[in-house]
This record gives structure tokens, sequence and C-alpha cells, in this order.
């Protein structure tokens, strides 16, 4: 198995250990990830809300980029947003001629094009659908045994686009974190909005989000992301939603890719666990045993 | 562009922006889905479903001046459950772009977005944390920064990001691309 791997800003800063476990992960179960050396920002929730042209285009430079390589790969993308602007470029190019033109007259001065073809697919999607959990049992020689791991799959990994899970009620993660010998934390939060970027512009409301979120976490070991945003509204903000909410709400938050390391004895330098925001005592204490 | 054409410009683009707002939302029934599945509703003055309503009757400067748009987290739960297929959360998008067209969008928001694609133009890439310094540059408050110091220093600590300082001279890596957008959408 082969992907083009798109890793986006956060994960070159605020998010590396997501960047550093994926790659650790994917080398482990035998899967060839190509980095596109000269990638740019995909836009994230900034360029869509400024001009709806370089909302597709910055995206789609990404893509040409690819396309120029001429391989039969689909991209690999751990970040939500990034996964959400990369598969909107197809979806539109593909009902609107005149985007299509736009799109390529503005690549041109770049001497890129892109004609569409290039399957977009969110990290979650990947290991869930492409690896599964028969590879991932082949490799777990940790089980994750007396964890409850509570999924949290956030909006923009399954909503609007989607397609390999119900973007309500998403279930796809939990067959892996059985794979993992650990056991799913039974709650209904996993496909709420933890309020995303308003954490910067509007936090008494992302505070707000993220609290029903943490308190409705309450008795897992740990909750399990797939995206850097909701990771760092869910892990840095912890004090401050405690206090807002008037209890402690602290608790682990690790990406998945780092609890698959785990469970495949990779070792915490490999995973960066020690770069996580909240990776309690308790946790680690646990998977000690 | 001289301050004439660049009125004009933008005037077409508040004028065809209205246009796709009004286009998106002409088959809304007023279910109220949308208001049911907002995780930011409590927070808003007018409820989704009574914004829609609004757009179709036209009154677009009390929705420009009401906080409701700007409080769209993008989680696609209206655009998803909508029994009428309307894409709700493109359309929001596109009065946020109203917004800054008309030089009415609230301050914090389009400044965080207009620096962050300042960045994107400038690098190709986000560093996050010379975004942040940028930020509080263009907003000149001096407790804005206080909100975020803790997690700053915290980030700092683990390596996350390096206390860069921003760049104000030179030309960018995106340039080309974010000129010929200007100019393409000036064109149409």
């Amino acid at each position: 198995m082969k992907y083009f791997y798109y890793s986006g800003c956060s994960l070159e800063g605020t998010a590396i250990e997501y960047n550093l476990s994926t790659k650790a992960v994917m080398q482990a179960l035998g899967i060839e990830l190509i980095e596109l050396e000269d990638w740019t920002c995909c836009g994230a929730s900034a360029a869509e809300t400024t001009s709806d042209l370089l909302s597709v285009v910055l995206p789609a430079r990404n893509l040409a980029l690819a396309a120029k390589m001429g391989m039969d790969c689909d991209f690999l993308i751990p970040c939500s947003a990034c996964y959400l602007n990369l598969r909107k470029v197809d979806e539109r190019l593909n009902r609107d001629e005149g985007l299509r033109d736009q799109i390529n007259e503005v690549l041109q001065e770049e001497e890129l094009s892109y004609q569409g073809g290039i399957r977009s697919r969110h990290l979650l999607d990947v290991i869930a659908t492409d690896i599964g959990t028969d590879m991932i049992k082949a490799k777990v020689n940790h089980k994750l045994s007396g964890l409850r791991i509570a999924p949290y799959y956030g909006c923009q990994a399954l909503r609007p686009y989607g397609g390999y899970d119900d973007p309500e009620e998403p279930h796809c993660m939990e067959p892996l974190i059985e794979a993992l010998g650990a056991e799913v934390y039974p709650w209904s939060m996993g496909a709420k909005c933890c309020g995303a970027g308003l954490m910067t512009t509007k936090k008494e409301i992302a505070v707000e989000l993220t609290g029903e979120l943490l308190k409705a976490a309450k008795g897992a070991d740990c909750i399990a992301t797939v995206c850097p945003m909701c990771q760092m509204n869910l892990d840095s903000y912890q004090k401050q939603v405690s206090r807002a909410k008037g209890e402690d709400l602290r608790i682990s938050v690790l990406y998945l890719p780092q609890l698959m390391g785990i469970a495949f004895g990779l070792g915490e330098e490999a995973l960066k666990l020690n770069l996580n925001m909240a990776y309690t005592g308790s946790l680690q204490a646990k998977l000690r045993h | 562009m001289s301050e004439e054409k660049r009125e004009i410009a933008e005037g077409h683009t508040a004028e065809d922006l209205m246009a796709s707002i009004r286009e998106n939302i002409r088959a809304c029934m007023q279910c109220g889905t949308c208001t049911g599945s907002c995780g930011s509703a409590f927070a808003m003055d007018l409820t989704p479903r009574q914004m829609w309503r609004m757009i179709q009757l036209g009154l677009v400067d009390e929705i420009l001046a009401s906080r409701t748009f700007s409080l769209c987290s993008s989680c696609y739960y209206c655009t998803l459950r909508c029994p009428r297929g309307l894409p709700l959360t493109e359309t929001i998008h596109a009065l946020k772009q109203l917004a800054v067209a008309k030089g009415l969008a609230e301050k914090k928001g389009a400044r965080f977005y207009q620096t962050f694609l300042e960045t994107v133009r400038r690098y190709g890439r986000v560093r996050e944390m010379e975004l942040m310094a940028r930020y509080f540059l263009i907003m000149k408050s001096p407790v804005l920064p206080l909100r975020f110091t803790p997690l700053g220093m915290r980030l700092m600590m683990k390596g996350k990001v390096s206390p860069e300082m921003p760049k104000f001279f030179g030309s960018g890596k995106l340039d080309a691309i974010f000129r010929k957008v200007k100019e393409l959408e000036a064109r149409s």
C-alpha cells in the first residue's frame, strides 16, 4: 500500500506528535507514504471566509503537485480540515466546468494543472477501510487491556463528505480500539463539535462545547482523536474548561495512531507522548502494567 | 487598483455574493432542523432558521448586524440534516465573505483569518507562532495576548512552537497565486 501523504501545517507545529506517530505506525504496518516536498497550506477555514476561488485553489495546488508525479495513489490526510479542503476540490470540479477553468488559470501561474481524479482520504478512513482490524491485530504485542477509550471523531472527518462511516453516529473507530485490546467507552458525543476555531475568536462558546465533551468523557481513561484542532481544544484548555464548569475535567487525550503505536510496542519516544498536553499520570501508570 | 475601481470590484462581489446566498436558501421551508442541530445556537441572537427567512426577505443589513453567522464552527450538522438538501454551511461562509466585502466583518474573527492568509501568502504554510504574533499586533489589544500566554508558554516548553519574529518585507511564496485569484475575481 502506498499513499501521497499530506501532513498540513498544524502537524509541523502544535500537532507534531500526530505527524510522527502516524508515520511510525504506517512504517510498522509496511505502508509507504510519499511526501510532496513543495506542499503548501490548504487554506484551512480562513480561505473560505475570504474568497471562494482561493479556497479551492489552495488545496488544488497540492493535488496538482501530486498529479505531476503521475502515480496512481490516493492522498492520505490526518487533519480533518485539510481533508475537507482537498476533498472539496474534486467534489466541486466535477460539477462546475467554469470553476475547473478558473482553478487552472490560477495554477498556470506556477505551471501546474489539475483535472481531478485523485482521491483525498482521511487517515481514519484509510485505517478503518484499507488497513482494517486483521492487519492491526497482527501487529499488536502490548494489548491495551483494561483501558476504556472514548472514540472522538469530530466534525469534518465525517461531514459533509465522509462516506466511510455514518456521519451522525460513527462507529468505525470501535473495532479498531477493540483490536488494540482496549474497551470502547460508550458515549454519544463522538460526532459532536468541539468548537473548532471559535476557541481563538469566540472562546466562551468553544469552552462550553468542549466542556460538554469532557464531562461526557468522565469515566473513560482516554479520549482518542483524529484531528489536530479537536485535539488542541480537548487537551490544551482543560484547566480553563474545568474552572468554567466547576468540576475537575482533566483526562488524557491521545491521537489514534499514538494508541496504535503503544499497542504495537513502538515506545514513547517514537510516538512523542512527551509532547501531549494531556497525558495523565494515571493513564501512564495503567500503560506500564 | 485605484480607490474607485476597488469600490466597483467590491460592489460587484457583494452583489454576486448576495445573489448566490438568496439562491441557496430559496427552497428553505422553515422547518428549523438546522437550529435544532446547531451546537452554537445557544449563543446566537438570531436562530439559523430565522436567519434563512430574513435572507429570503432580503434583510441583509439586519443579518450582518447580528452575531449569528460569525458563531458557526463549520460542523456541517445543519447541511447534513437539511431535508431540502440546502448548502447551509457554505451559505454561512458566503455571509462571512459578504461581511468582509462590505467592511462590516466583526473585528476579531475577520482579522484572525486575514492574518492567517497573510502568513500563507508569505510562506506557503502557516507558522503558528508567527500567526498569533501578527494577530496580536493587528488587534492592538494589550490584554488579548495574555489570554493565550499560558498555552503559548506550555507549547514553547514542549518545543512545539519557536519564538520566530515576523518578517514584514520581501516577496511571498504564493504571491502569484494570490494575485491571480484577485484578478479573476475582479473580472467576473
